[in-house]
């Protein structure tokens, strides 16, 4: 046999072989992305994907922020049982949205990882999960833009990202920068910007998403409440920051790509 | 069926997607590092049951155990994973994703979360030879 038949180990991860076929009855993956933190990533992500479904989607959520997941926090998802196999892992289905996240396996213990510990994780995730059929996959992602951020970019095809931002110079400055990021992947056909904690769109935000042509989706105003709804989806849907969200769920939902 | 099947496809279809045209193999060596604790009979019977299914024969078909050993990244002690007492649940848990050994494993020697698996975390292909 001639050198070149071997398979180079390594060449590629056998775990991404599947991907396509995981994801085959997925008609949108929309991550929720933001390089900075504390703009209310997760509070969007759920309340994205409960919106989605009540307006008659089939939805998924996933859980990418590896190290620290709590998705399932605000959710309101028992992480005490291990999802059920059945060729792979089939995510609970929690208040009507398919679940999946790290935590049903690392429980509240810390989960401390470096950089390839969590994108062998991650892999790992996306080879075993076996979504049904989904109109919607949201999938809430850490702040910055390290190996979660760069692996749904790379492992994701057809993604279109959903960038949140605040008022904040802090929130602007960072965001400008995943911005430019995305420019560099053709995978990812962004979305929109959805502006948190505003009681009105700010020029600043709106600016912004002129400046790198992605539809300004909406602002979301301050619910100082919120928190007092966090793990009761009956009390997220009772809120104001959930009644800001439905309407752009509907821009959404009318945005056919 | 458990999640072993999930596995087993990925890797016939890392096989497929290297060898395109080719459906015989003279032999393909797949190694289960131990932290995963990948039941051999199941992942076996998964590997022949999807190889049918492709139409794809394998002369040898071989799985073997790597044995998993750990090296603190804080005081680079380096230890089996045998040495350690695990509880079933904890297993199991790691038996998906492996990574979460780093919510329950701590160094032996100085306590530590941050360590590294030098190697038996998980599946992967060792060799593939096939008939030209």
């Amino acid at each position: 046999m001639s050198e070149n038949m071997k398979i180079k180990i390594g060449e590629k991860d056998p775990r991404l072989m599947v991907l396509d076929k995981r994801l085959s009855k997925v008609k949108r993956i929309l991550p929720v992305m933001s390089s900075k933190g504390g703009v209310g990533k997760t509070l969007v992500s759920v309340g994205l994907s409960l919106a989605l479904k009540d307006l008659g989607y089939q939805v998924g959520l996933l859980d990418l922020d590896i190290t620290n997941p709590s998705a399932h926090v605000a959710l309101g998802v028992s992480i005490e049982k291990f999802p059920e196999e059945e060729k792979g892992i089939r995510p609970p289905l929690v208040n009507g949205v398919e679940f999946m996240s790290v935590a049903y396996y690392s429980g509240d213990s810390p989960l401390p990882l470096r950089g390839s510990d969590i994108d062998n994780a991650i892999k790992e995730i996306l080879a075993i999960t076996i979504w049904g059929s989904l109109d919607f996959l949201i999938i809430d992602s850490p702040p910055g833009l390290s190996d979660e951020v760069l692996d749904i970019l790379s492992f994701f095809k057809n993604s279109e990202p959903i960038i949140v931002a605040t008022p904040s110079p802090l929130a602007v400055n960072s965001v400008r920068k995943l911005l430019e990021l995305l420019k560099d992947y053709n995978s990812a056909n962004p979305l929109g910007l959805i502006e948190n904690m505003a009681d009105q769109p700010s020029q600043t935000i709106e600016s912004l998403a002129a400046k790198y042509s992605v539809q300004y989706l909406g602002n979301i105003r301050k619910d100082p409440r919120i928190d007092y709804n966090i793990g009761d989806p009956e009390k997220i849907r009772g809120s104001k920051f959930f009644k800001d969200l439905s309407e752009i769920a509907q821009k959404i939902v009318q945005n056919s790509f | 069926m458990v999640h072993e099947w999930a596995l087993a496809e990925a890797i016939v279809e890392y096989v497929k997607s290297n060898y395109p045209n080719i459906n015989k193999f003279k032999r393909i060596e797949i190694l289960l590092g131990e932290l995963q604790s990948i039941d051999e009979e199941i992942l076996g019977f998964s590997l022949k049951e999807i190889l049918k299914s492709e139409n794809i024969t394998v002369d040898e078909l071989v799985l073997g155990e790597e044995e998993a050993v750990l090296r603190c990244r804080r005081c680079g002690h380096e230890w089996r994973l045998k040495e350690l007492k695990l509880e079933d649940e904890v297993k199991e848990a790691i038996h998906f994703v492996p990574e979460v050994a780093h919510s329950f494993i701590k160094c032996p020697k100085c306590g530590s979360r941050d360590f590294e698996v030098v190697r038996g975390r998980g599946v992967y292909v060792k060799e593939v030879i096939p008939y030209e």
